[in-house]
């Protein structure tokens, strides 16, 4: 009687989550495969009746150019540096956020203004202020600096915007794993003469590993297909384009469906192998 | 201002969709800013009588943007676009794509009838006409009479001037183009030309280059180490050029037609100096760049035969000579270089004329997007060009963007 129950209720389960699946699978499986099928094909708007499939030819092309790799190169700066500022200041930002006795809500709301921002706007906004002539920030540099005309002072800038960003996602993130940190168990350690930095160290950290990749693993995932920053700061110039920007530029502005689809195909990959690196290397305390 | 208002909210309102109650057939026209297009516009919709509407959509100010907005609604087949304001390098790969609509009997008659050569040209792809050339541009050579007394007539010449101006302590810089993007391109085809030959072969399906581009390396590289060259040459625009000579920087300069009027409203104690003179060549007279716009009719539009006759009226002799006097966009019909009106706002109306004849056409591929991408980050910076070396990358990364096997930065 109960077992066939349970048997109904899972197959009634099953039946109320088929819409959706099918819905994901429409909305997500289909676009994936078709660019794996772009991919395979020379599909190039502007030669419609030259349209063939050429195999990994796409993949030699895309892989055997300094563009891409420059691409690649800037992106994984972009990602290790700005995800390593962001670890540090949100794990400051999530501690003063979990200790704040007065104003808790005020100092969590401010601290969450900037995720608030929409990405573009924010992303216009620092570009007017490093513009010389009309920025506050440019201003405060020697005369004659346009440090978005630069490769290394754009991505110093593209950073900075990013951490500003991301910041308070990040310690969102963290602050639900000190919570995770048992208050009974940090007095205990104290009775036996840890110090703060040995509480820090030995019992906060390790309680909160699960919450730290998950955040981490988040924050590289999202700053690997890092678009809208470059695209508002520098669209790419100077080589500053980050993979999802030249993926942009071969697709819209090429119109080289083939190679475009190729790059997001090498983004999914490389997305992938992040992850996996993440749950493998680190990830012993994973969530599961 | 009224009127303006109307006329953007009935833009709101019928983007998209043909016909309203009113029964007037909308035409959407797709076009770089201008300021007095409206006018242009107006006028026309009051000479159609009821048989059509444009309404004018403007596009994103810069090149990239403009043909980023229109291919992307071409690829999704968008029925919202009539008439559609073109680069003049595009017309090969919209056509090609089979996104615009060939211009032919009567329509084709009307927009070559009086079109100065070289820019009908640029609306031609494998022998078929895509669309009326509106307006065209091409650049002269910018020079201060007060430093040198004649115009040089080769880039020699101006490397010889400038280091006469330099060891007097006078202005010296030639500004170029040079910066990484599609200007660098635009000054390769220009030289590449003068010494003789071409990007491309004329069928745009292969790569030319050869001995005439080694020549024109070898000079850009010297012009670039010169004492023509001013230090941001890798950074400079058209705009940064215009602005080295209002500011009094550089003795010399090579851009389009609008610097005059940019000079006489910022440095109007230097326009009685400030002269022009045929765009330099090597050996002689140069082979100058040539711009320009031209209006297509959109595959996807509903109503091509409004569409037509909407864009034929926007380029028509009335509507260029209000174009070339309220925005300077130089005419592409001859007969309107001899209105009175435009001796004022052109007084280097002839120069213009004659640059015409000799003007350099970009490579004609549905490609020149990825081509001129590929040169720009070739040539970048000048200064480093090695004739050989470069030359053989420019083959090479060339001949891969004319088989999509190139990559854009």
């Amino acid at each position: 009687m109960t077992a066939g129950r349970a048997r109904d209720e899972r197959r009634l389960a099953l039946w109320l989550c088929a819409p959706a699946t099918l819905v994901m699978i429409a909305v997500t499986g289909w676009p994936i495969l078709y660019s794996v099928l772009l991919s395979l094909q020379r599909a190039d708007l502007r030669f419609p009746q030259d349209q063939a499939w050429i195999g990994l030819s796409n993949y030699t092309t895309v892989l055997s150019s300094p563009h891409w790799w420059t691409a690649f190169g800037v992106t994984a700066l972009i990602t290790v540096v700005s995800v390593a500022i962001e670890l540090v200041l949100g794990m400051l930002v999530a501690l003063v956020m979990f200790r704040t006795l007065v104003g808790r809500g005020l100092v969590r709301t401010v601290v969450l203004v900037p995720y608030g921002i929409v990405t573009v706007a924010a992303a216009y906004g620092w570009k007017y202020a490093w513009t010389p002539g009309t920025g506050w920030l440019a201003n405060l540099l020697p005369a004659g600096q346009a440090p978005l005309t630069g490769q290394w002072s754009s991505i110093a800038i593209i950073i900075l915007a990013e951490v500003w960003k991301t910041t308070p996602f990040m310690a969102l993130l963290l602050m639900t794993g000190l919570a995770l940190v048992p208050e009974e168990l940090l007095r205990a350690a104290a009775m036996d003469g840890a110090n703060r930095r040995q509480r820090f160290t030995k019992i906060v950290l390790p309680l909160m590993k699960p919450a730290i990749l998950v955040a981490l693993l988040f924050r590289t995932l999202d700053a690997f297909r890092i678009f809208d920053n470059v695209y508002v700061l520098t669209d790419g110039a100077h080589d500053t384009a980050s993979v999802s920007i030249t993926a942009y530029h071969n697709l819209i502005g090429g119109l080289n469906l083939g190679i475009g689809s190729t790059m997001s195909v090498l983004i999914l990959i490389s997305v992938a192998i992040i992850a996996f690196v993440f749950i493998r290397v680190f990830g012993a305390a994973a969530p599961r | 201002m009224i009127r303006t208002v109307t006329a953007a909210l009935l833009a709101g309102a019928v983007a998209g969709c043909g016909s309203t109650e009113d029964g007037i057939t909308r035409i959407n026209l797709y076009n770089a800013p201008q300021q007095n297009i409206q006018l242009i516009a107006d006028r026309c919709n009051r000479l159609a009588a009821g048989r059509y509407r444009i309404i004018v959509n403007v596009l994103p100010r810069d090149a990239n943007g403009q043909r980023e907005q229109l291919v992307r609604r071409l690829a999704a087949g968008d029925p919202g676009l009539d008439v559609l304001g073109l680069d003049v390098t595009w017309t090969a790969e919209l056509a090609e794509a089979g996104w615009i609509r060939e211009w032919t009997g009567s329509h084709a008659e009307r927009a070559r009838a009086g079109t100065l050569a070289k820019p009908l040209d640029t609306a031609v792809w494998r022998g078929r006409l895509y669309a009326a050339p509106y307006n065209t541009n091409v650049q002269l050579l910018w020079y201060r009479a007060d430093l040198v007394e004649r115009a040089p007539v080769t880039w020699q010449g101006i490397m010889e001037a400038a280091e006469r101006l330099a060891a007097a302590g006078k202005p010296a810089y030639g500004e170029v183009p040079g910066a990484q993007y599609e200007g660098l391109a635009v000054w390769l085809n220009s030289m590449v030309a003068a010494a003789g030959g071409s990007i491309l072969t004329p069928d745009g399906n292969a790569v030319a280059l050869g001995p005439p581009a080694l020549r024109a390396l070898g000079v850009m590289r010297a012009y670039a180490r010169s004492k023509a060259a001013d230090p941001s040459l890798s950074n400079t625009h058209e705009d940064e050029a215009r602005l080295a000579v209002e500011a009094g920087r550089a003795a010399f300069e090579v851009n389009w037609p609008y610097v005059y009027a940019s000079m006489a409203a910022n440095r109007p104690d230097l326009l009685p100096h400030f002269r022009w003179s045929a765009y330099p060549g090597i050996d002689g007279p140069g082979r100058p760049p040539l711009g320009g716009a031209n209006f297509a009719i959109s595959r996807y539009s509903e109503h091509p035969r409004e569409a037509f006759e909407a864009a034929l009226c926007l380029r028509d002799p009335e509507s260029q000579r209000l174009a070339a006097i309220k925005d300077g966009l130089p005419p592409t019909i001859e007969a309107v270089y001899a209105d009175p009106e435009l001796a004022q706002v052109y007084p280097m109306r002839q120069a213009i004329l004659d640059a015409l004849e000799t003007a350099a056409p970009r490579p004609k591929t549905p490609v020149y997007q990825n081509v001129s991408t590929v040169i720009a980050a070739v040539l970048s910076p000048p200064a480093e060009i090695d004739p050989p070396v470069t030359l053989a990358a420019l083959r090479r990364q060339i001949s891969d963007a004319l088989q999509s096997k190139g990559v854009l930065p």
